[in-house]
């Protein structure tokens, strides 16, 4: 399984990999909504927490459709199939090679776009604190996505709309902890249901995504 | 008629918009069935036929 | 005493709903005028509301059935995922335009009346945002299922995503919920003491919503034995090919 992980995260790295595809998106998005909105700093202040959080789910949802397309093509997928190793397992490990190759390097990179945006200095311990709390549950949820649509020729679009509605909770709760902490409120109850999403969804769905796997490789 | 009052257009808007959508999808479920019945009909009496 | 799983076999399905579709079909269009006339025609303003008051008819019913039948789809899914029936599946197929149409009908009906009483067509008040995506659920729904071509397949799939999706569907009702306090009045018929409405709306209420759930029942039918055709066609066409 080690192996395995090694081998999907040097597979990202690699050129065409789409390793930091996501992180540029998350830029761009930092970059064009001033770009739209205005540049005054009360209104980007304001609004930042919520382009923060909805920037980083779509530049999530920009690499899903990586996670399983090209083991599915080259059919290394079956023999994971047939591997002595749980698909669990597989499937898990899937998810935090997403998480690591993609999640990590926003929440990473988030207090720099936060700076683009004017957020408030007291938010940018949430933010990072949030993003670091919930994009695993985006990237638990995001291979469930994927592996639904695995087998299909033209899966992208259809494996946003699939996972877009199920990243909602995650979205209110993180965006909820960074405005109340721009705000100076108190932010236990959002952060506590984040980080229980979070662990639902690690613990839970890799089961539902396994045996998804299982049903598209009959 | 009853008399609807200043809320007419609204009152009249949303029974007219719902008994729409809910007409189009009866008529949605009943063109695909009436569609699909005779599809198999001909499909079973080409199996009979050669058979 | 026959047994509700013999249901499950589709010739025994066509069989019985043969002679039930039409009865239930009947039954469905006669309570649902009965309502709807009886709530349009004879019902009085309320005092603060007026005339929209009369919007309440298909609005709540039409509310309702769109829980249930995501309640309903949960329930197939669930059967054909441990009994491999596949008219529990195909029903569930069935079940999803309506619930989705069903879901259109709360949202469009509340525009209209929250334009005149609250102002505005819309407002992010948590039950408005939950129905947004309750429909959001059935549009995924309905596209995986037309996305895959083998029918087996497309019913483990859509039925997984079920419930996956239902457990994300109630956690972003209570996400709502937290994240704004809304507009939205409480549920309009309540069982606790001091209800707020009055009979000469309820009874019309109630009409229309059992008038609602037989539309429901009536196009659930039509739309598995639908299916049920589909599919014995694809098999037949399949086996033609390979002869």
């Amino acid at each position: 399984m080690i192996a395995l992980l090694v081998r999907d995260l040097r597979l990202a790295f690699r050129a065409g990999g789409g390793f930091g595809l996501g992180l540029a998106f998350f830029l761009i998005i930092a970059v064009l909504v001033p770009l739209g909105v205005g540049p005054e700093p009360e209104i980007l202040a304001r609004i930042a927490p919520g382009i923060l959080w909805v920037g980083a789910l779509l530049a999530c949802l920009l690499s899903l459709d990586r996670i399983f397309a090209l083991d599915y093509e080259d059919g290394s997928l079956d023999l994971l199939a047939t591997a002595p190793v749980p698909m669990e397992g597989v499937v898990s490990v899937k998810a935090l090679a997403h998480w690591l190759t993609t999640g990590l390097p926003l929440v990473l990179i988030s207090p720099v776009l936060g700076l683009l945006l004017y957020l408030p200095p007291q938010a940018y311990g949430w933010l990072v604190l949030s993003l670091a709390l919930g994009t695993p549950a985006l990237s638990v949820i995001g291979t469930f996505g994927a592996a639904l649509t695995v087998g299909l020729k033209r899966g992208g679009l259809l494996l946003s709309l699939l996972v877009l509605p199920l990243y909602i909770p995650t979205l209110v709760f993180g965006a909820e902890v960074v405005a109340r902490g721009a705000q100076g409120l108190d932010v236990a109850t959002p952060l506590a249901l984040l980080a229980g999403i979070t662990a639902g969804a690690v613990a839970l769905l890799p089961f539902a995504s396994a045996l998804v796997i299982r049903i598209n490789l009959r | 008629m009853p008399d609807l009052g200043r809320y007419a257009l609204e009152v009249s808007l949303a029974y007219l918009a719902s008994l729409g959508l809910i007409g189009a999808l009866v008529l949605w479920y009943w063109l695909r069935g009436r569609s699909v019945r005779q599809q198999l009909d001909e499909v079973e009496k080409r199996r009979t036929g050669n058979g | 005493m026959a047994s509700l799983w013999e249901y499950a076999n589709p010739l025994k399905f066509m069989r019985t709903t043969d002679w039930l579709l039409p009865v239930v079909a009947v039954a469905a269009v006669v309570v649902t005028t009965i309502g709807l006339v009886w709530g349009f025609f004879f019902t009085p303003d309320d005092f603060r509301q007026g005339a929209t008051v009369k919007i309440v008819f298909i609005h709540v019913p039409a509310a309702m059935m769109a829980i249930n039948a995501w309640v309903m789809m949960l329930v197939a899914s669930l059967v054909w995922l441990i009994r491999r029936h596949h008219v529990s599946a195909l029903a569930a197929k069935a079940a999803a335009p309506i619930g989705l149409v069903m879901t259109l009908i709360g949202l469009i009906t509340g525009a209209v009346w929250g334009q005149p009483m609250w102002g505005t067509w819309w407002a992010w008040d948590p039950r408005l945002t939950s129905f947004l995506i309750l429909f959001l659920f059935y549009l995924g729904y309905i596209a995986l299922w037309s996305a895959i071509d083998d029918p087996d397949t497309g019913a483990d799939l859509t039925a997984v995503l079920c419930l996956v999706g239902s457990v994300f569907a109630v956690l972003s009702r209570y996400a709502a919920l937290f994240w704004n306090q809304g507009l939205h009045q409480g549920a309009s018929l309540s069982v606790a003491p001091g209800t707020r409405m009055d009979w000469a709306y309820k009874a019309p209420l109630y009409i229309c919503m059992v008038g609602f759930g037989l539309i429901f029942v009536t196009l659930v039918l039509a739309g598995t034995r639908t299916e049920i055709r589909a599919r014995r066609m694809k098999a037949l066409v399949a086996r033609e090919r390979m002869a």
